[in-house]
């Protein structure tokens, strides 16, 4: 939030010009100058290894697609929420149905500021709280790559969502206290490069913390409890907490971690299950040291207990 | 009145006391089978050396404990309550789910007719049966706190 912004924050406080002010603020912000030339060529080389790590095929390509059908990104999944079923879109490169017309600029403006190329604010189901905080030349690496992707002809279905959460301006105001470039764990100096570039793969592109991070009533992650685990998102049961502390991983060694990002397999020899099979997948196609990466910052990252409610009391018998 | 609450509470209590053990049961199969899947996973990560024999025998003990899996036994009605991971899409999708315990058959049974000879064999097969656990796991089964 700019230092405007925050002014501006502090007159409606103090009961200023309520209502203008409040509109005002929701407006879709879009990026400035500077971070457009930021951006810099792309790569689509490079930009393969941001689609795999945000997982971009599990939502947008067709459910179940395998193989190259994986690239043809028409859109389709349902995500049943509380707020109602979202649709991930056609982002191939069709130029009607798909984002194909789009521009990098428009491309960057969806990715780290929630903004479509019409100036609509998108939802953050589209995890750009999380791609907000990734770096201006791997969103134009990604979008270099979707660039060599197919068209693909087709709509998929608009949101179907229950009021108030179908009034977009609501976002606008959502994304003052949740749309952030900054990392949400702050590391010493002299941390290890690796941490580092693990906490980048997590805590932008991999977006883990969508998931992994408990939300408050407004949907906002609750960064006090970071990879915490949550209760899912879609459908019963819970996503485990990835923090050194609680029943989830803590007793993972690093390799441990590795281990099963790459091959699917706990220590224990269970296998992976639920939507983290498709995150998985994604995951084995990563380098070697992007998974051990990705396993130094889950042991660097400050512990918590679960973010979940601890199971109901079994029933007798 | 009395005598027959009592013998609904008996009822009742019986048929839970008896979704506990086909839980239990289950839950001991698919521990069996990560014991042996273990085995071949160690050789893949490098954490004991590649025998052939002992894939073979574990390849074996999970094939034959597979062929055992009986989804009308094992996941009867109602045993989505109570201790249990299993997905209550089981029930919602029974031919779905029957259609994976097949899948998971024919995996483990072709892996026995032809096991694996060196490390490279060995991760392909590790990585086929892998497969099999996760897309079953993906549909079928509920992580719970």
């Amino acid at each position: 939030m700019g230092a405007f912004k925050k002014f501006a924050v502090a007159a409606l406080a103090l009961g200023g010009a309520g209502a203008a002010t409040l509109w005002w603020l929701a407006l879709p912000e879009r990026l400035g100058p500077d971070a457009v030339a930021a951006l810099g060529a792309g790569d689509a080389a490079r930009g393969q290894r941001i689609f795999d790590t945000g997982g971009c095929a599990s939502c947008h390509a067709k459910p179940k697609s395998e193989g190259d059908a994986r690239l043809q990104l028409a859109g389709g999944l349902e995500l049943k929420t509380a707020y109602g079923t979202f649709v991930a879109p056609n982002i191939s490169t069709d130029p009607n149905d798909g984002i194909g017309g789009w521009s990098l600029e428009d491309f960057a403006n969806a990715m780290l500021k929630g903004v479509s190329r019409d100036g609509q604010h998108l939802y953050p189901a589209f995890p750009y709280a999380s791609y907000a905080r990734m770096k201006p030349a791997e969103v134009a690496d990604i979008y270099a790559f979707m660039k060599t992707l197919p068209p693909v002809a087709g709509r998929a279905p608009s949101h179907t969502l229950a009021f108030p959460f179908n009034v977009r301006s609501g976002i606008g105001l959502w994304k003052l206290f949740y749309l952030s470039d900054q990392p949400v764990i702050a590391f010493a100096d002299g941390t290890p490069e690796k941490v580092l570039r693990g906490r980048d793969l997590v805590e932008g592109a991999g977006h883990c913390g969508e998931c992994h991070t408990p939300r408050g009533f407004d949907g906002g992650t609750r960064k006090g409890q970071w990879l915490a685990g949550a209760a899912a998102a879609e459908g019963q049961g819970i996503v485990p907490n990835i923090t050194p502390q609680g029943t989830g991983i803590s007793g993972w060694s690093e390799s441990d971690i590795a281990s099963y990002l790459e091959t699917g397999f706990t220590p224990e020899f269970d296998s992976v299950g639920g939507t983290m099979v498709e995150v998985q997948k994604n995951m084995a196609r990563l380098s070697a040291e992007d998974r051990e990466a990705i396993a130094a910052y889950l042991k660097a990252i400050p512990p918590h207990p679960n973010g979940y409610p601890a199971p109901q009391p079994k029933p007798a018998g | 009145m009395r005598k027959f609450v009592l013998a609904v509470a008996a009822l009742a209590l019986a048929s839970t006391a008896a979704f506990a053990d086909v839980i239990t049961d289950r839950q001991a199969v698919m521990k069996e089978n990560a014991r042996q899947v273990g085995t071949l996973v160690k050789m893949v990560k490098g954490e004991s050396a590649f025998d052939a024999a002992a894939v073979l025998a574990a390849l074996t003990a999970l094939n034959d404990n597979v062929q055992k899996i009986d989804v009308a036994a094992s996941f009867p009605v109602g045993s989505d309550k109570g201790d249990t991971t299993a997905s209550p899409k089981i029930w919602e999708d029974p031919a779905g789910f029957q259609a994976e315990v097949d899948k998971f058959k024919a995996v483990t049974a072709s892996a026995v007719g032809a096991p694996a000879q060196d490390l490279d064999a060995l991760k392909a097969q590790v990585g086929t049966i892998g497969q099999t656990c996760g897309t079953c796991h993906e549909a079928f089964r509920v992580k719970k706190g």
